[in-house]
């Protein structure tokens, strides 16, 4: 017989303002199996949890209900708490009576009623509970971070620092991400190549990092400590090994129309290229759109002229499999597309452009080499507006209901730079709030209001157009309540950003949560904020939300720190909640193993008796319980209902849905 | 039968709603904290996938006097365990046109997909559900007898 412990905790007021929470202790004292009942302010707090495990030892309780909040936040706390007091975790059950119950109801009759049934259900499965126990598995000491950004980059050395191999796969012909395509960056005005440049060659010659540039991840199996990655290693054209970058091929290159993405687009490049110069690694890649050899079989200059013999037409992706114990997702952002934005004229006009087009024009190593040209013409633009949140709060559907974050400071820094570089340049900026928390940011802007004189106007644009070759911003000035329009050469749009498309993929290969935005979600909002729900897999930087360098940083060093104290270790816990086939029913019909995601469906022959000294020989299905997950569909797929999953049986659920139906 | 009816003031169905621990429950939890309100008639069995619910639990809700039943899982591609939500999507479209041939009608069993981050989805879904189910009123069909006469 069961003997079971009910704790109803109060929450403070969280559970106890709607919940009454002491009646629900008192009529659980009548519930049959149940010796033990209480009730206490926090049962999570050190006092409460000393209260369980007193009742556990002086009431030899043998399974314990917490009523509480939801088991994704303190499942694991209780659990830990019944295991110091002798009792095996997996006899302890949650019913969420915060989250499901008093949080969303108004009524204390009702909550009441309702928390006394979510109990009564949670005491049903406990008493159906067999102690279980975790198994182990090992560690693969080495870490894969999808991603060669700034986020990629720091959560790798951090990692190989702490003497752990890590492998980065980036998408792009060099890491670097969008930092390098940066001038500045703020609140310090720091050159963004002078910083980041150095971390990408730490990353090059880090003994304990590889650097798998041009390549994408095909394919994720496995689990936490234990990952088989498959990745793409895309054709690049070009023998990684014998490429010298002397740049030789771009001179000679005869295609050299190819749209330059690192430049945003706005010049060109040759077919075969290094994306900039300070590219890691400093090799070449053809594009095979736009190579003439690749496209007609006629050309092959490169080749001729390349002296380290490294031009390879041939070449063909390849792909090579690796073991990894951790994941870290740093896949960044891209500015949302402004086709939806038609009254900004992007377009149609060619001074209308975005802020990372800007960021090209103003750097040193862009296409104007870092002089301020309009794109139409080449002229130095007199009158310069800047839009904000072109797409950022935007819940009309065309942009993005969030604020992108980093845009009110990029403008700041775009004006200010401007206004020292140019000071006879008129900066305009129309803005809805300024958005600016964070260590020196509002004296930052402050700055750009004060020390450099930059216009801004609070107040959103309503259209952009053409008039004699001016670009005519017409808005409104909520301050002065009047609609002006600024006579502009030059109009930049603070364009929302988004999470990189690439990373619906890897969210799905990964089989991590992601919003409806395509940000990764954490495991929680505020106290696991750099991992995914999925163990094993965690999250840096623009991935998972808007964000600027700092904090980018730092959540990619917070990844590091939990990677790390993840690959020191040498096994794991592995979860104790796997299928369990009845071999007496099981007839091996094999269906269990088709729907097995995890192929840790395997089948065996078996002897059994059949009484009377005969026995038979049958195949069963067996379970491998450091590979299977514990989804259930096994379960129920089996014809003859022999595959049951431990914690969550179904007597177990069958028991709950009868304490929810009772009337 | 007549006693109970004529006593009853108004309807509040029973609703059993099946969440899957990576997505709807979490969707759930996060309805729960932003304070979206549904009705406390909908109450949540935890399960690690929606693949895990069989319809044995569908029907013993029914058996045992639920009005209404809901699955819900992650979004389709987005299952925590790869395939799971795609055994749900096809399980319970021929468990639930069975049902409707029994007289179980279609409005009162659902397969939603909810994601982690979609607390008003989850709120929103649970307040049409049971204003369905309420319109409908009791479930009667496959109800076991003997589970009234204990009232």
């Amino acid at each position: 017989m069961q003997r079971i412990g009910v704790f109803i905790c109060w929450c403070g007021s969280n559970i106890a303002a709607t919940v009454d929470v002491q009646k629900v202790a008192e009529v659980m004292k009548s519930e049959p199996g149940v010796v033990y009942s209480a009730d206490y302010q926090y049962m999570c707090s050190e006092n409460g949890q000393q209260l369980i495990k007193q009742a556990i030892k002086e009431h030899n309780l043998t399974g314990i209900v917490v009523g509480s909040c939801s088991p994704r936040m303190h499942e694991a706390t209780f659990r830990k708490t019944a295991e110091a007091a002798g009792l095996n975790p997996y006899m302890v059950e949650i019913a969420n009576i915060r989250e499901h119950c008093s949080w969303i109801h108004k009524d204390m009759d009702e909550a009441t009623e309702k928390a006394i049934i979510l109990v009564r259900t949670a005491i049903a499965k406990v008493k159906l509970n067999a102690p279980l126990m975790a198994g182990e598995s090992p560690v693969v000491k080495r870490a894969l971070v999808i991603g060669g950004g700034i986020a990629g980059i720091q959560a790798a050395l951090d990692i190989a620092d702490a003497g752990f191999e890590v492998d980065i796969v980036e998408k792009n012909a060099t890491i670097g991400g969008r930092m390098a395509q940066l001038d500045k960056t703020f609140p310090t005005l720091d050159c963004s190549a002078c910083i980041l440049t150095p971390k990408m060659v730490d990353c090059a010659q880090h003994e304990k990092i590889d650097i798998l540039s041009y390549s994408e991840v095909e394919e994720v199996k496995g689990f936490v400590g234990n990952f088989s990655v498959k990745i793409r290693r895309k054709a690049r054209y070009v023998d990684e090994t014998k490429c010298t970058g002397c740049k030789i091929c771009m001179e000679k290159c005869p295609s050299k129309k190819g749209l330059n993405s690192f430049n945003m687009d706005l010049n060109t490049r040759p077919a075969i290229h290094i994306p900039f110069a300070q590219a890691i690694p400093n090799v070449a890649v053809i594009d095979p759109e736009q190579c003439i050899k690749l496209k007609t079989g006629k050309c092959g200059i490169c080749q001729k002229f390349c002296g380290a013999g490294a031009i390879d037409y041939e070449q063909k992706d390849t792909f090579i499999e690796r073991e990894y114990g951790a994941i870290v997702v740093a896949t960044g952002y891209k500015p949302i597309n402004l086709d939806a934005f038609n009254e900004y004229g992007y377009n149609d006009n060619k001074d209308v452009i975005t802020s990372l087009e800007l960021e090209r024009l103003m750097n040193a190593a862009g296409p104007t080499n870092g002089v301020l040209l309009r794109p139409s013409d080449g002229e130095h633009p007199k009158v310069i507006t800047f839009i904000q949140c072109v797409g950022s709060r935007d819940s009309s559907g065309c942009g993005k209901p969030y604020c992108s974050k980093i845009c009110c400071m990029y403008t700041a820094k775009h004006a200010m730079l401007i206004r020292e570089k140019y000071p006879d340049t008129e900066v305009h900026v129309f803005y809805i709030d300024v958005r600016t928390p964070g260590k020196n940011y509002d004296e930052f802007y402050r700055r750009a209001v004060e020390q450099y004189g930059v216009d801004y106007i609070k107040g959103m644009v309503g259209k952009v157009y053409n008039e004699n070759g001016k670009l005519m911003v017409q808005g409104s000035n909520l301050i002065d309540n009047e609609q002006i329009t600024i006579e502009s050469d030059l109009v930049v749009l603070a364009a929302a950003i988004e999470p990189e498309p690439s990373v619906r993929k890897v969210a799905t290969l990964l089989t991590a949560s992601i919003d409806t935005n395509n940000f990764l979600t954490e495991s929680h909002a505020k106290l696991r904020p750099v991992e995914s729900p999925t163990a094993g897999v965690y999250l840096a930087g623009v991935c998972q939300g808007p964000k600027d360098i700092p904090e980018t940083v730092s959540q990619a060093s917070a990844c590091a720190a939990k990677v790390i104290g993840l690959l020191a270790k040498d096994k794991l816990k592995t979860n104790p909640c796997v299928a369990i086939p009845d071999e007496s029913m099981c007839n091996g019909c094999s269906q269990c193993a088709n729907v097995c995601a995890y192929g840790a469906i395997t089948y065996e022959n078996k002897e059994f008796r059949l009484g009377g000294g005969k026995t038979e020989i049958r195949r069963v299905a067996c379970v491998n319980p450091a590979v299977c997950q514990g989804c259930g569909a096994c379960t129920v797929t089996c014809p003859s209902g022999a595959m049951d999953l431990k914690g969550f049986s179904s007597k177990q659920i069958m028991s709950e849905v009868e304490a929810i139906c009772k009337k | 039968m007549q006693e109970v009816t004529t006593e009853k003031k108004e309807f509040t169905p029973n609703i059993v709603a099946f969440c899957c621990n990576w997505c709807s429950y979490a969707g759930a939890d996060l309805a729960g904290s932003s304070r979206l309100t549904y009705p406390a008639n909908v109450k949540i069995i935890r399960v690690p996938c929606s693949c895990r619910v069989n319809p044995m639990f569908v029907l013993k809700a029914f058996q045992q006097g639920a009005d209404g039943v809901i699955l819900c899982g992650c979004h389709p591609g987005d299952c925590h365990y790869v395939t799971g939500n795609y055994y749900t999507r096809r399980r319970m479209a021929l468990l639930f046109s069975f049902l409707n041939y029994m007289g179980i009608e279609k409005e009162r069993t659902r397969v939603e997909w909810v994601s982690a981050a979609e607390g008003a989805r989850f709120s929103a879904v649970m307040n049409d559900f049971v204003k369905t189910v309420t319109e409908l009123g009791e479930n009667k069909r496959l109800t076991d007898l003997r589970v009234k006469e204990g009232e």
